[in-house]
């Protein structure tokens, strides 16, 4: 079974959970950016979690189905069109041979996980079929998808139609979305003035943003400690030696605009990071688009793993409702 | 050298040897990394060496945060008394300074350079102190690199000079990054070079360029063909400079799979490196020139 693709979307790529282990030689976790999103889609199609899924971002791509599959999409509200009529979103539905999945305009949110019943089955790349375009590494070619890929899947029917996440359980960001944060890292260099007003600001999602990081504009700019900067890390007073960056870890080159680390980041670097966002949200920056506002809001471990926690019981509760 | 312990986030340990790079530094965080790999702590998936701090990447759902810091600390006394010595090797990389590609690029993204009138090496060797480039070059490749960190990119070797601090070259990053780097472009940037593993973005200066890949994902470059990333953290390398005739040889000798770079097996010992740097640079040298 493959789905050919007849029209790619913007940007969509081959991501599955990502690729633990290679990150000390440079080469990121990769995944979704919704791993929440992705897990849901996988379990409505009654696949692995973490098989390999479409992520496509702001545009959905035009997909023929050369067998008949169970599918479902997940994460952003991109209405969904089979042969032109309408599917549920977190709701799987059937697909039959020779009919093409498609979508409309995006009404909300900012990626979609397409799962099909058998997942993805491209070749893996140390142990991962995410896709890792800078390094060329895993999905098709190590690329995004393009028009006359033909992808192969697992080949299952699936479980089939009306299987449903309720709509509690369907993560998303609010209104303005809140990005919770543990101050750490090189928290230090920051001046208290500067460290309280990050999280007062109100801050807007960049253009820049994408899979490598997601860059922030509006706040305050950060003001450092003064300091004569140490041997080997550069002039500026935002620069480290260079250091590894932890996932979800917030640079702020300049101390003007703050960028949040995300799956395909580098995976070091001479910025100082001034803590990261809790494992918890980093799903939820996949859902955001440009100009989106966001508040950083302060808090500690314990919240961080309470956080954490929520989301596990959260995602076991889909695994109740679909059995 | 005070060690200091952070998270980032609730995945991360971060532990920094110094604020500012010297090998002492890097070799303490190395020895330290190691430990707690040969640890071998559950609820562990990551250890990342870095050139004067590591990161230990954890699944808090495994071992509590509190329990993988206390952890990782009890391991520093370890890596004190470890003994600072390393057995490595010691690679050539052929390098091709003052190639067209590299000076194409940079002539492209003059208006984000210190000095939009010269070149990289120009401006590097003016600011270091050199009469001209090619003094500058030879201050570049006459005394051999440590690979003090992977990473940025996949496979990206960041590299510190073995020489006293007062001989260290010292070079800004570009103003603004590039949007472009020629694929394995020899670069520069605070008193780190690197070789860029792939084409892309970048902010380190420009001063050449070296024909041997050393990332491929493929794997069909015969000596990379056991793994797709070449260089490890304590890594030695010494810069050959080439002129284009070798640079296309050894490009052509890539292509047909004939291609064998120099390596030695050295030992380094960084005690005998503090106290005769020259001597112990030409011992590994020399065991170059043997191999």
């Amino acid at each position: 079974m493959t789905l050919k693709i007849k029209n790619p979307g913007l940007a969509t790529s081959i991501q599955d959970l990502g690729r633990i282990g290679y990150f000390h030689l440079g080469i990121p976790l990769g995944g979704a950016m919704d791993r929440y999103a992705l897990r849901a889609a996988n379990m409505l199609v009654g696949n692995d979690e973490g098989a390999a899924c479409l992520e496509a971002v702001f545009m959905g791509p035009e997909i023929e189905f050369t067998q008949t599959a169970t599918v479902a999409v997940t994460g952003a509200q991109l209405p969904i069109k089979v042969d032109g009529e309408y599917q549920e979103p977190w709701t799987s539905f059937v697909v039959k041979a020779g009919q093409t999945l498609s979508f409309d305009f995006l009404e909300s949110g900012a990626r979609i996980y397409i799962a099909v019943s058998g997942g993805i089955t491209t070749p893996e790349a140390l142990g991962s079929r995410s896709t890792y375009p800078i390094g060329s590494l895993g999905g098709v070619e190590g690329r995004a998808i393009l028009a006359g890929d033909e992808l192969p899947t697992g080949g299952s029917e699936g479980p089939g139609a009306g299987r449903t996440v309720s709509e509690p359980l369907r993560r998303k960001p609010g209104t303005p979305a809140s990005l919770r944060v543990l101050p750490g890292l090189y928290w230090h260099r920051l001046t208290d003035a500067a460290g309280a007003g990050f999280f007062e600001d109100e801050w807007k999602v960049a253009p820049e943003a994408d899979r490598m990081g997601y860059r922030f504009k509006g706040g305050r700019p950060l003001k450092f400690v003064e300091r004569e900067q140490p041997f080997g890390a550069g002039a500026d007073p935002s620069n480290i030696v260079d250091g590894c960056y932890s996932y979800g870890s917030i640079q702020v080159p300049g101390g003007t605009e703050p960028i949040v680390l995300h799956r395909d980041a580098v995976s070091g670097g001479g910025y100082f990071t001034l803590g990261a966002v809790i494992s918890a949200d980093m799903d939820l920056i996949g859902q955001l688009q440009p100009h989106t506002s966001v508040k950083f809001e302060k808090v500690d471990m314990a919240q961080a793993l309470g956080a954490r926690k929520e989301r596990k019981v959260m995602l076991a509760k889909i695994r109740e409702e679909l059995g | 050298m005070k060690t200091r312990y952070t998270f980032g986030g609730d995945e991360h340990v971060y532990v920094e040897m110094d604020d500012e790079m010297s090998l002492d530094a890097f070799f303490k965080s190395l020895s330290m990394s190691n430990a707690v790999r040969d640890a071998k702590i559950e609820g562990v998936t990551e250890i990342c060496p870095a050139n004067a701090s590591f990161q230990v990447r954890f699944d808090p759902d495994v071992i509590s945060p509190d329990d993988i810091m206390a952890k990782v600390k009890e391991l520093e006394h370890k890596a004190e008394s470890a003994e600072k010595r390393l057995t490595t090797r010691i690679v050539e990389i052929p390098v091709f300074y003052q190639d067209p590609w590299t000076h194409e690029t940079l002539m492209r993204f003059r208006e984000r350079h210190q000095d939009p009138n010269g070149t990289d090496l120009d401006y590097a060797a003016k600011i270091n102190g050199f009469a001209s480039a090619d003094e500058f070059i030879e201050a570049h490749h006459s005394q051999p690199w440590f690979v003090s960190m992977v990473g940025f990119v996949a496979g990206l070797p960041f590299l510190y000079q073995l020489v006293d601090r007062d001989k260290q070259l010292q070079v800004p990053k570009y103003l603004s990054p590039r949007t472009d780097t020629p694929k394995q472009t020899v670069g520069y940037g605070g008193c780190f070079s690197c070789i860029y593993s792939v084409r892309g973005a970048g902010g380190y200066q420009m001063f050449g360029i070296t024909p041997m890949p050393i990332y491929d994902p493929e794997q069909k470059v015969a000596h990379l063909k056991d793994f797709m990333v070449f260089f490890k953290p304590g890594d030695i390398v010494k810069w050959k400079p080439i002129d284009r005739a070798e640079y296309d040889a050894i490009l052509a000798a890539v292509e047909d799979g004939t291609y064998v770079p120099r390596i030695a097996k050295v030992e380094f010992d960084l005690d005998e490196f503090n106290a005769d740097m020259r001597g112990t640079n030409a011992k590994m040298l020399e065991a170059l020139n043997d191999a």
